[in-house]
């Protein structure tokens, strides 16, 4: 198969050569001038493939992740409307699988930590598990404060650390 | 003996720096305490020691001798310059760990052989030394080394004590730190501590991608060794009470799980096979129980799995986070945090579990509590605006503070009991390192490693 279309291929190439060296025997008609604008060209196939990762952070624009306060594993109204925006396309991909990971800001120890993520994870897989999203879709990690976002040690750092991020696979 | 020893009390009312929060009186009345429940109380038992005269102690501590200079896979130089090397590590232990004012060998003639056991003692009068080590290393024709140590009261002119250990040349530091202990425990009355080692997280890379490995290390920083190769996130190591094995927790292929690393072989095994996240592993004093922590759907608690395998034991079965656990010296009870209350704070239970209850009732949030191996204290951290360690009695009383940074976290104590371990983490850079000081208070001290490290658990003196 692949000799075949090495062949064509260098057909090809070698007949577009002969095109380009001498002209055509009768010229293509000038476009016409019309008043309606030529139609644009259909979209390439560009973008993250559908059902991708990618695609989810697009779809969500930004709302991949939900924020608390300090010692908090509650759902506020912004953390609600960032949930409902992903069980929506969750919806759509309905063999996506995820992973909820819940962090903190560095200002506690070590252990209570992981275990906040983890509710913090909990948390946010119940509100989508609410949505209608299938509980055996959506798995929970706790990273405590091993992994933070922000880097500085100030409160605006620590509220962006103390999170819920959906991460979907495949 | 009764020179060296001051009993607390004094220092507890000379202190006012380190207990602004005791509030010691304040927490009796608010708990009012059956009879029963103060003589529970427990609190230090006589011999911690402040600025007593015997940490002004001259002691000097020459090379050791050797009855005939011998190659030794222990130094290059042969046992003449392991005896030296060998008076070198026990002066580091006692002037790292502030006691006495130790002269080291690099100062101080070399004595004879026969010298050892016959010391000369107008030449180290005539140095001001007021305690005297002597010692002796011979090389055994199966390479194995024999180490003598022994201690003298120069005034006195006496012999106060004395003992030797058989080592293989590649443990030659081990009879040292048991030298050390010798001096320091003939001398402070206290149990010893140096022969013991330190497992602990070696931390690189930048803060929102760190690298963290499982390692350890005598108690002096030597014989360092990486366990783990930092692909998977390693966090709170605790060895096994007989050395042979460590229990961590590993983010291996992003599920965190205990495992309990064996040693020797070099291969380890997961403590449980739940698919929950578990973590903050611990072992009873006798070595027969793991605790460990288990999150299950947004609620922690603590179990109970025997160390050789099989079926778990629920201990908590609160709402709350339950997380931890540190026994009793005499495995009866556990100690622990959890936040049943709406905040981090101190639970004390029997070891299946039942009679929970509160102890600590002082402001702020407490963490992490540490039974001491002498049983007469519980250090936590305390959360209170900053991240500082502190100590209590296990009655709850007696909150004083030996820390002062901006976050110190998880102490865990000397095999005897007098010395806390714990970390430090830096603002911004959120850089850690380890640090040590004494029950006192006094003597902060870093405990260097090669690179950045945290969650420091020291085990016991080895036998």
């Amino acid at each position: 198969m692949k000799k075949f279309v090495l062949t064509v291929t260098l057909t090809s190439a070698i007949a577009l050569a002969g095109c380009a060296k001498k002209a055509p025997e009768e010229l293509p008609s000038a476009p016409v001038t019309s008043s309606t604008p030529a139609p644009t060209p259909p979209p390439a196939p560009s973008g993250p493939v559908p059902g991708s990762y990618e695609d989810f952070l697009a779809s969500v624009a930004g709302q991949d992740t939900i924020y608390f306060d300090t010692d908090k594993y509650d759902i506020d109204d912004a953390d609600a409307a960032a949930l409902r925006s992903q069980a929506q396309w969750l919806q759509r991909y309905p063999n996506v699988r995820a992973t909820i990971e819940g962090h903190c800001d560095e200002r506690g120890t070590r252990d209570y930590n992981l275990a906040l993520g983890e509710r913090r994870a909990n948390a946010a897989k119940n509100y989508l598990v609410g949505l209608g999203v299938d509980a055996s879709r959506l798995t929970t990690v706790s990273y405590g404060k091993e992994r933070p976002k922000a880097l500085g040690s100030n409160e605006s750092a620590w509220a962006q650390n103390r999170r819920a991020a959906t991460i979907t696979i495949g | 003996m009764t020179k060296c020893l001051v009993l607390v009390l004094a220092l507890f009312a000379a202190a006012p720096a380190l207990a602004q929060e005791a509030g010691g009186g304040a927490v009796e009345a608010d708990i009012g305490l059956s009879l029963e429940q103060i003589e529970e109380e427990g609190g230090l038992t006589g011999s911690v020691t402040d600025e007593s005269d015997w940490q002004d102690l001259g002691i000097a501590i020459p090379a050791f001798a050797t009855d005939s200079d011998q190659p030794t896979p222990a130094n290059a130089g042969g046992t003449a310059a392991l005896g030296l090397d060998l008076a070198r590590v026990i002066t580091a232990d006692l002037r790292n760990n502030g006691l006495f004012q130790p002269v080291g060998p690099d100062a101080l003639p070399r004595p004879s052989y026969p010298q050892v056991t016959n010391p000369s003692f107008p030449v180290w009068t005539g140095r001001g030394a007021e305690m005297l080590v002597h010692g002796y290393v011979r090389a055994g024709a199966d390479g194995r080394l024999t180490v003598g140590c022994y201690l003298y009261d120069v005034a006195l002119r006496e012999e106060l004590d004395r003992s030797g250990w058989v080592v293989q040349p590649a443990d030659w530091r081990r009879a040292a730190h048991k030298c050390a202990d010798l001096v320091y425990s003939r001398l402070s009355g206290e149990d010893p501590f140096f022969d013991s080692k330190i497992a602990y997280i070696a931390e690189t890379g930048p803060k929102d991608n760190r690298v963290k490995r499982l390692a350890i290390m005598d108690s002096d920083g030597a014989n360092h060794r990486f366990i783990t190769n930092g692909q998977a996130m390693a966090l709170t190591p605790r060895y096994s009470p007989d050395y042979s094995k460590i229990a961590y927790l590993s983010y291996l292929n992003g599920k965190p799980s205990i495992y309990v690393y064996d040693i020797g072989t070099g291969r380890q095994q997961l403590v449980t096979t739940s698919t929950n996240q578990t973590y903050a592993p611990r072992w009873s004093p006798d070595g027969r129980y793991i605790l460990y922590s288990m999150a299950i759907a947004g609620n922690t608690d603590i179990y109970r799995v025997p160390a050789s395998g099989g079926t778990s034991q629920r201990l908590t079965n609160s709402p709350g986070i339950d997380v931890g656990g540190s026994y009793s010296p005499d495995g009866r009870r556990i100690v622990f945090e959890s936040d049943r209350s709406g905040s981090q704070q101190i639970y004390v239970m029997d070891a299946d579990g039942s009679n929970q209850r509160r102890i600590s009732f002082f402001g702020g949030r407490a963490a992490t509590p540490e039974w001491s191996p002498r049983g007469d204290q519980v250090a936590f951290t305390h959360i209170a605006g900053d991240i500082r360690v502190a100590v209590m009695s296990p009655g709850g009383g007696g909150l004083r503070h030996l820390t002062n940074g901006w976050q110190d976290e998880a102490p865990t104590w000397s095999p005897n009991g007098r010395i806390i371990q714990f970390f430090r983490t830096e603002r911004n850079s959120g850089d850690s390192s380890l640090w040590q000081v004494d029950l006192t208070g006094r003597n902060l001290r870093r405990l260097p490693t090669p690179v950045g490290a945290s969650d420091p658990a020291w085990g016991p003196v080895l036998p």
